[in-house]
């Protein structure tokens, strides 16, 4: 058991999974706060068919993941413009535009489904070092531009009107959050899986709604939760030989339901 | 007309705005100004387009023609947002959102100015005197869903207060709120309005109200929203403290 933990492809599991416990959750509290938790999962969806893309093409999958999220990310912004009161329009649109890409993709080479499966369920002990270096890359930029604009976020988030009568120049963080997410959604995808990975986003989020106060504390402690689920899945995915991602997704839901009990039993 | 209209500096002035929404044309051809310590109250029914006016005051619509001025400046080169606080409706936001109420008190000073600073101690500790002017230190640190609609009201008006605007725009402040409240509201609007060196625009349904207020002859109109004006000269007070304001 100890030679799995002390392992190299384990480490970059861990690391991968601990940088994504961070960006995920943060992006999340954006996303879930503003009811537009289903981008993940759209993103999600159009990543893959750049990822499918990739393989055919001979490229870098995650690097085609990544411009299809981004590509995605801005068709739904353009989108929710012209479809203002119908945002699930838009996000309905580009998630079924995304699906069948990829199962065009997936049906033009049949030789590599396998290698694809890996990214749409998740294969973090197969992450490499390039894989690793992008997800620290994502991760060093979602956490800079929060330092920077973590205020005008809140404000953002809270009250979009009043953010823009403070002059706030709101378009642009919009914009900014969506491409942020698809960056964190594409880097994300190897780790827990497309299928998977808008959990990562949401569900720490819905379990410090019920816990926290502030804004700040709610950040918190979807990032802990978030955290801890990495690491406690990991451990017990490695030891008795699961699925990590999905071991860690059922572990963010176990939290989440002993949170809504112990909630429930403190209040009676 | 004439000394009301000259004693002081234009703070809004539209100048034959019209705007359309897909195709309906909503406003045409509205001049109206609004001058510094003016009480503006803008009724009409639903769907008479008190949304998209307050809209277009604020930047967050642009006129398909005629021009808006804030302070003298047309809007699209106004950057002084402090100089404006804004009240937003009551039930305009999500009361599971997270935030405490000194989190969303200073938020009111997240501004362009602010942008790549963080609060300094005095920001701080000017947010902490809106949250003793509206009498609500002790709610600091409670989650703002958790509170009654008269404190959300007054959380939001400390928001507005904490830059010391000269020009706050409320939008129906006193939906969903219980009788008692909102006079002690008013009571608190009526002595900024008359005290301080304060210039309002409220949009309401209440006709009633506004009328006891402000007079039943409205002094504009705006397709079919109606504008009553009270424009007061009264000594100003100094005490930055607003509790006297609610108190009297
Ligand atoms: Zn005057
Ligand atoms: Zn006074």
């Amino acid at each position: 058991m100890l030679d799995i933990i002390s392992s190299e492809f384990f480490q970059r599991a861990l690391i991968g999974g601990l940088l994504i416990g961070v960006t995920g959750p943060l992006m999340g509290m954006f996303l879930v706060l503003r009811r537009l938790s289903m981008i993940g999962d759209t993103l999600a969806h159009v990543t893959i068919a750049g990822v499918a893309l990739g393989f055919l093409l001979g490229v870098y999958p995650l690097a085609m993941g990544i411009v299809f999220a981004l590509l995605g990310a801005v068709a739904i912004e353009k989108l929710r413009k012209a479809y203002k009161t119908y945002a699930e329009l838009s996000i309905a649109v580009i998630m079924s535009g995304g699906v069948a890409l990829a199962s065009l993709f997936f049906t033009l080479g049949m030789s590599f489904n396998a290698n694809v499966t890996n990214y749409l369920f998740g294969s973090i002990y197969t992450l490499n070092s390039t894989d690793l270096t992008v997800v620290g890359v994502v991760t060093a930029i979602v956490i800079i531009f929060m330092l920077i604009f973590f205020k005008e976020m809140f404000m953002l988030t809270f009250d979009e009107d009043a953010a823009a009568v403070n002059g706030l120049p709101v378009r642009w963080l919009n914009l900014a959050v969506t491409v942020l997410t698809a960056l964190v959604i594409s880097a994300a995808i190897k780790i827990v899986g497309a299928l998977l990975v808008s959990a990562l986003l949401t569900i720490p989020v819905a379990t410090s709604l019920l816990v926290a106060r502030g804004f700040k504390q709610a950040v918190i402690t979807s990032v802990l939760v978030a955290e801890f689920a990495v690491v406690a899945g990991l451990l017990t995915a490695g030891i008795w030989n699961l699925a990590p991602g999905a071991t860690i997704v059922l572990l963010l839901i176990a939290v989440l339901i002993l949170t809504l009990v112990i909630r429930r039993g403190v209040k009676v | 007309m004439n000394t009301i209209d000259t004693c002081h500096e234009q703070v809004i002035s539209l100048e034959h705005v019209g705007f359309g929404y897909e195709g309906q044309q909503v406003f045409q051809d509205v001049n109206f100004t609004v001058y510094e310590r003016d009480f503006v109250g803008v009724i009409g029914t639903n769907g008479a387009g008190k949304t998209t006016l307050l809209r277009l005051l604020v930047g967050l619509l642009r006129p398909s023609s005629g021009e808006v001025k804030l302070f003298g400046t047309p809007i699209q080169r106004f950057k002084e947002w402090e100089r404006i606080g804004y009240v937003p409706q009551k039930n305009s936001f999500n009361p599971l959102f997270p935030a405490t109420v000194m989190e969303v008190v200073q938020s009111g000073m997240y501004n362009r100015s602010r942008l790549f600073r963080r609060l300094t101690k005095e920001d701080i500790n000017q947010s902490k005197d809106a949250l003793r002017a509206m009498r609500i230190e002790d709610l600091a640190h409670k989650r703002i869903g958790q509170l009654s609609g008269g404190q959300q009201q007054r959380v939001f008006l400390a928001r507005a207060m904490v830059n010391k605007p000269e020009l706050l725009i409320l939008d129906e402040p006193t939906v969903g709120i219980d009788a008692q409240t909102q006079k002690e509201f008013f009571n608190l609007l009526q002595h900024l309005h008359e005290h301080h060196h304060m210039t309002f625009i409220m949009v309401s349904h209440d006709l009633d109200l506004v009328n006891s207020w402000l007079g039943s002859d409205p002094k504009g109109t705006c397709g079919k929203l109606n504008f009553y004006v009270k424009h007061s000269h009264n000594v100003e007070c100094v005490e930055p403290d607003l509790t006297h304001g609610v108190l009297s």
